[in-house]
């Protein structure tokens, strides 16, 4: 066997495209906004390995790619801190955190 | 070459798949929030072997330290803070099932088309790189031609870090 598994684009993306519905699922199913935010994180892992799976079989300069997913990371990672923090507020304010119940608006 | 390593690191990487896709699987099904926490630490872990895979060594540190270390532990945080558990369902038993079903319906259709659309694309040929892809590359990559994104990164993390401060400390003297 010439070629490996692991030296075929195929099974990385079709691996990326399972992270994304997984992601999608738990976006529709969660009925916490911390569940949804843990979806949220899979579908930015999808994302980042399919940009890492194109930068190693497709792009010319090899190193772009890993500075893209570097920065993807960075914003995932300040996403999380903003989003937990809105969290906790919203936990304060009405005692739970399902979506269901934040209907309430003040101007 | 060692006989039969091949058989050892084709194994290893069917294991990280596996870890990969049983994360997320354990990520999205499961009612303890607790739960879903460990399996995404699961699934970064898993997708941090399959960046070493993909010549990769230093984003599999990468998302190890950020994932796992920072990310994972934040969550942890905030289930300590608040109670997240799923409640029990109080609506009528069709409704939940039917609302299961769209979910499965989406993102079985979403799974199916970009397989589809990324198996039969045509993408370029590979071509000769122009750099070797290593972490000497990226240092003088994000020195040189990047260095105002890497410059408005920690902008945005500093920024990230004020606005979680003052969200969060809002409402917490009063009452």
């Amino acid at each position: 066997m010439s070629l490996h598994l692991y030296d075929q684009a195929g099974v990385y993306l079709v691996l990326a495209a399972f992270l994304l519905a997984a992601g999608i699922y738990g976006l529709i199913r969660r009925r916490t906004l911390i569940g949804m935010l843990i979806s949220g994180e899979l579908i930015f892992s999808a994302a980042a390995l399919n940009f890492m799976t194109l930068n190693r079989f497709v792009a010319p300069n090899p190193a772009v790619g890993q500075i893209f997913v570097l920065f993807l990371m960075g914003l995932a990672a300040a996403e999380v801190a903003i989003a937990l923090s809105i969290i906790i507020a919203v936990y304060r304010n009405y005692r739970s955190i399902q979506p269901k119940e934040l209907s309430e608006l003040k101007g | 070459m060692i006989p039969g390593s091949d058989y050892v690191v084709t194994a290893l990487f069917g294991l990280l798949v596996a870890l990969t896709a049983a994360g997320a699987l354990l990520a999205v099904m499961s009612t303890r929030i607790i739960r879903s926490v460990s399996g995404l630490a699961v699934c970064c872990l898993g997708l941090a072997g399959l960046y070493y895979f993909l010549n990769s060594p230093f984003l599999a540190l990468m998302e190890i330290l950020i994932y796992v270390g920072a990310v994972c532990v934040t969550i942890v945080f905030g289930v300590m803070l608040s109670e997240p558990d799923e409640p029990a369902p109080q609506e009528k038993r069709g409704r939940e099932v039917w609302w299961g079903g769209v979910a499965v319906l989406v993102s079985a259709a979403i799974f199916g088309g970009v397989t589809r659309l990324s198996l039969r694309g045509l993408w370029p040929a590979p071509v000769a790189p122009e750099t070797d892809g290593s972490l000497r590359a990226i240092g003088i990559a994000l020195l040189t031609t990047y260095s105002l994104p890497f410059e408005l990164i920690s902008l945005v993390l500093l920024v990230a870090i004020l606005g979680a401060l003052a969200i969060a400390r809002g409402g917490r003297s009063r009452e």
